[in-house]
């Protein structure tokens, strides 16, 4: 492989064998993430994926690139640690419900509130796989799990919204095996900084088909609205849409006929909205369709370029020097051995 | 830089009438500024060329009720003309602020010694606060004393008169003409303070000037005052000290600019990963400022997000650092078996406190030992390095990055709240002395049968191969890995060969450090007595006393506590009896008798006080006569006192709302 040679999704394959159940969502994932890297002209060296723990964290012993399967929760933090000591590489955080919100919520938090360039991939299938089906922290009221055999009681949390309020500039939605998710990636990497994406992604074992009431087939044409920038928020083949309800401050679905999405007061997406971000990222599904795609992109100075100007700033003009370094502070000179003991 | 040229010869050094060694302690409110009177004190004291160490004492409270007794803050310093290893028993002078520093310090001092007290705090409602009946001044509860009060409050008002302070402000220098009373009492020079009060109020000339009169008139105050009292010029004669530059260094410092040497040494950029935490925060501010140096500080989320920042780094080709106290390097537990694991380097330093849990955070023990050697899930081996002193510190630090690198492995540094604070002359080592350990990455790329990262060399280290470098992509992880490959591997035969490979790995790196010396004494004595980190001070001279009164004994102090000199067991062997002094319940005894079958003894203190000389002196002497070891008990008349800041946590929440 030399660098005239355009790469393949074969590039980044390795020749480990998938462990991951017949049927996982993982695998889609694994190969759009696989496709879209040569489109995005990646370098398999400066490339690291970071994972953390659960099913989804074995991802990078399958990508043809760096790869560190850390440990349960702290990918965001070792992730920081390797791009800041070299941030000429391209980091990926691969990460699941259980992983990035549970046991590693801290984490998620921080890495988007700094704004460390990265991708994160967060594999949503609502329950802990790994460690046999227990319900997590995405998993909806009512969940019955080994852990929950009469249901589980708690409120589940969004992980999109759970972005915002962390102060994420770039948050996205995906589905494993949709079409779109390719472009979905393309735009999180373009976008520089953290750009958090959540995938749902079906676990054929422990929760199948959790999802299917917005990815089936049958029922996506009303259940899923897949935004684009400056375009209007149409679904239901452009028969329906999102419009304000100022009596709400909420949003409102709008019948709109013959095409006229301007007259039933229809908005137009906006990528730079951060109130409209979170309307959709909330939007309770059901009543509203889901909401897919680029939700928010907005980007702002990245924490490890801030940080690297700074210390750049300082060490200007300024040569290492260990001497000089331990002889600091006030110091005195003994200048003729005493006496003898 | 100040110049002091000491020319003594030996008739001069021998005919000072003045005593070898000065304990004083300065005390006041947390909010009075001892610490930094002490350390200027300090500062002074290194450059008219004494010995020196310090113990400074401060409230886990970060403003505690003022002109409480826990509110007391205190720094003791011992400064002489031998060579000084411990802040020295029981002062010989006390300089107290206002009644609840009295009251917590005076029952410390030498039968005799000199009390010096401010009279302008010693009012009702304070004498009242500091649990006073009366007023110790006036009635004879200090008897045992000698007194000298006079209003210090009163007599810098009007020495910073001319700078129009309003009063709050104008009392703040107080502690600055206490300071230089206590400069005129010891023959100090006041240049140096001088000019560091300008520098430290650059912004604020008029302040850095109040300051500096304060300053001189408190000098003036001891010169020309007609004292009737006891008070009188002491001069210290300079310590003997080998030829060079010397400069005051703190363990915290010492450790800073060891790891900046150590990684220059191993031509590495240096990533330190730290979260906020008494007393390691020392560190992370130190290395903030060292940005020439390639270092790039990262304060973490969490402990561990610190060390998983850290790891991450020394992936990526740095030299991941990471530093806490106990309860933080808990947290790191499970990281450090990824470091492990993955066999990446990475200095770990564990600035001990007393515990468990939140403990005594502003108290000294040395109670992680085993959770350093043995504290991790799995069979999980990793070097131990402890220091034995603020200076020592250094030469460890550089210790731990040379063999984090060359073994590629994870290192922890055991230091403790002692030496992180206290301060010590040291003799400004020449860099280029130090022999470079530059790091390897591999570059080569892979062969026929792949990337292999887990190939070793004959130090069964792996290679380092950065992310970044062609044709070596290779994924890592705390999965056990097949040796060689790095292929995912459970298999029962890999798993035994790849746990005796961790363990043999880091055993092995005993056969590239230097043997166990006696540190003082003969191979083969009657006694030993072994220790490890900060009790070196106060074991060294106890033994020295021991030896002059032709007591047979010798003192052992080991640097690497795991893997163990491999000299040591012999060395054990040698004597006839073994007293470990340790500042927690026998930790290092365990680990003696467990790798050697010797019969050493404990002689254990954990009161959050270091050991005094004559406590183990006294130990000695029990010992030879046939009742090694036991229990010290904690000792009011030693800092920390009994009063002095317990947090007992009630306290501090009905009436600090800053503590934590």
């Amino acid at each position: 492989m030399n660098d005239m040679t355009k790469l393949t999704a074969k590039d980044f394959a390795t020749d480990q064998e998938v462990r991951w159940c017949p049927g996982c969502g993982d695998y889609a994932v694994l190969k759009a993430v696989q496709r879209t890297l040569p489109e995005i002209g990646a370098r398999p060296e400066n490339t690291v994926f970071v994972s953390g723990i659960g099913c989804s964290s074995r991802f990078p012993y399958y990508m043809e690139t760096y790869g560190f399967h850390t440990i349960h929760g702290r990918a965001p933090a070792v992730a920081t640690g390797v791009k800041l000591a070299n941030p000429q590489l391209d980091v990926w955080i691969i990460t699941g419900d259980g992983d990035a919100l549970s046991i590693g919520g801290n984490h998620t938090l921080h890495v988007l509130r700094r704004n460390l360039d990265c991708q994160i991939l967060l594999f949503n299938n609502e329950i802990y796989g790994l460690t046999k089906g227990q319900y997590s922290p995405t998993s909806r009221e009512g969940t019955r799990s080994p852990s929950t055999p009469f249901g589980s009681v708690d409120r589940p949390a969004n992980a999109c919204a759970f972005a915002l309020g962390s102060g994420a500039r770039f948050v996205a939605r995906g589905i494993d095996v949709h079409k779109n998710l390719p472009d979905v990636l393309k735009a999180a990497h373009a976008h520089r900084g953290a750009a958090f994406v959540e995938i749902y992604q079906n676990c054929v074992v422990y929760n199948d088909d959790v999802f299917a009431s917005f990815t089936d087939k049958a029922r996506a044409p009303t259940a899923q609205l897949w935004l684009r920038h400056g375009e209007p928020l149409l679904f239901a083949g452009g028969t329906r849409g999102l419009a304000l309800d100022v009596g709400t401050l909420g949003l409102k679905v709008a019948e709109v006929a013959e095409g006229d999405w301007q007259a039933a007061g229809v908005l137009r997406h906006d990528v730079r909205n951060r109130t409209l971000a979170h309307l959709l990222a909330e939007m309770p599904f059901g009543d509203f369709p889901m909401a897919l795609g680029t939700l928010y992109d907005d980007p702002a100075p990245t924490f490890d370029s801030a940080l690297l100007e700074q210390n750049a700033a300082v060490a200007a003009g300024k040569k290492p020097d260990l001497q000089a370094l331990v002889s600091r502070g006030q110091s005195w000179m003994v200048e003729k051995q005493p006496r003898v003991e | 830089m100040a110049t002091a040229v000491h020319l003594l010869t030996p008739e001069e050094a021998g005919a000072h009438p003045t005593p070898e060694s000065i304990v004083v302690r300065f005390a006041g409110d947390s909010g009075d500024g001892m610490q930094l009177t002490g350390g200027q004190f300090t500062l002074a004291t290194a450059l008219a060329g004494n010995d020196l160490a310090t113990f400074p004492d401060f409230p886990a409270e970060i403003r505690a009720p003022q002109g409480t007794t826990f509110g007391v803050s205190a720094f003791q310093i011992n400064f002489g003309s031998t060579d000084i290893e411990t802040a020295g028993d029981a002062p010989d002078v006390l300089i107290a602020m206002n009644p609840a520093a009295l009251k917590v310090n005076v029952s410390d001092l030498k039968p005799g010694g000199l009390v010096i007290v401010d009279s302008g705090e010693f009012n009702a409602r304070a004498l009242a606060k500091a649990g006073y009946d009366g007023n110790p001044l006036e009635d004879d509860a200090l008897a045992r004393w000698q007194v000298l009060s006079f209003n210090i409050s009163q007599l810098t008002l009007e020495s910073v008169k001319p700078f129009g302070l309003g009063n709050k402000e104008a009392l703040r220098c107080k502690n600055m003409w206490t300071l230089g009373l206590a400069l005129w009492m010891f023959d100090r020079d006041r240049g140096a303070i001088v000019d560091w009060l300008r520098a430290k109020f650059a912004k604020m000339p008029e302040l850095a000037e109040a300051n500096i009169a304060a300053l001189n008139a408190g000098h003036a105050y001891g010169e020309t005052a007609e004292l009737a009292g006891p008070i009188k010029q002491h001069s210290i004669a300079a310590a003997p000290a080998e030829p060079g530059l010397y400069r005051t260094v703190t363990g915290a410092e010492a450790i800073s600019i060891g790891l900046v040497a150590g990684a220059q040494l191993a031509s590495l950029p240096m990533f330190f990963g730290g979260y906020p935490i008494t007393p390691a925060s020392a560190i992370l501010h130190h290395l903030a400022r060292y940005k020439e140096y390639g270092v790039i500080t990262f304060q973490a989320e969490d402990e561990i997000a610190a060390i998983a920042s850290a790891i991450g780094a020394s992936f990526a080709g740095s030299l991941g650092v990471t530093s806490s106290s106990g309860p933080g390097i808990a947290l790191k537990g499970e990281a450090m078996g990824l470091a492990i694991m993955t066999e990446l380097p990475l200095v770990i330093i564990n600035s001990q406190r007393g515990g468990p849990s939140t403990g005594l955070p502003t108290k000294t023990e040395q109670s992680d030992l085993y959770q350093a050697v043995y504290g991790r899930n799995g069979d999980a081996p990793m070097p131990v390095l402890a220091a034995r002193s603020p200076a020592d510190a250094f030469d460890c630090a550089i210790e731990a990055v040379r063999i984090a690198t060359q073994y590629m492995t994870p290192v922890m540094l055991l230091t403790d709240g002692y030496i992180a604070n206290a301060a010590e002359p040291w003799r400004v080592p020449d860099m280029a002395g130090y022999q470079p350990f530059p790091a390897r990455f591999r570059a080569e790329p892979a062969g026929e049968d792949g990337v292999r990262p887990y190939d070793r060399d004959r130090n069964l280290a792996l290679d380092w191969i950065k992310p970044g470098t062609p044709g070596l992509m290779h994924r890592i992880g705390g999965i056990e890995k097949r040796d060689g490959t790095g292929n995912l591997d459970y298999s029962p035969d890999n798993h035994q060969h790849m746990t005796n490979v961790r363990r043999d790995k880091v055993l092995g790196v005993a056969a590239g450090t230097p043997e166990q010396e006696v540190t003082l004494g003969e191979r083969g004595a009657k006694l030993a007595v072994v220790g490890w980190g900060s009790t070196f001070g106060p074991i060294h001279q106890a033994v020295r006393r021991a030896r002059r009164r032709g007591l047979d004994v010798a003192h052992v102090h080991v640097r690497h506590i795991w893997p163990l000199p491999r000299n040591l067991g012999d060395l054990l062997r040698s004597f006839d009896s073994i007293v470990v002094p340790e500042m927690n319940t026998g930790q290092f005894k365990t680990l003696l008798r467990d790798q050697y079958l010797v019969d050493a003894k404990p002689l254990t203190k954990v009161s959050g006080q270091p050991f005094k000389i004559a406590e183990i002196e006294a130990a000695i002497a029990e010992a030879l006569a046939g009742h090694p070891g036991g229990n010290l008990a904690a000792d009011d008349t030693q800092l920390p006192g009994k009063d002095s800041d317990y947090d007992d946590g009630r306290r501090a929440e009905a009436l600090s709302p800053q503590s934590r």
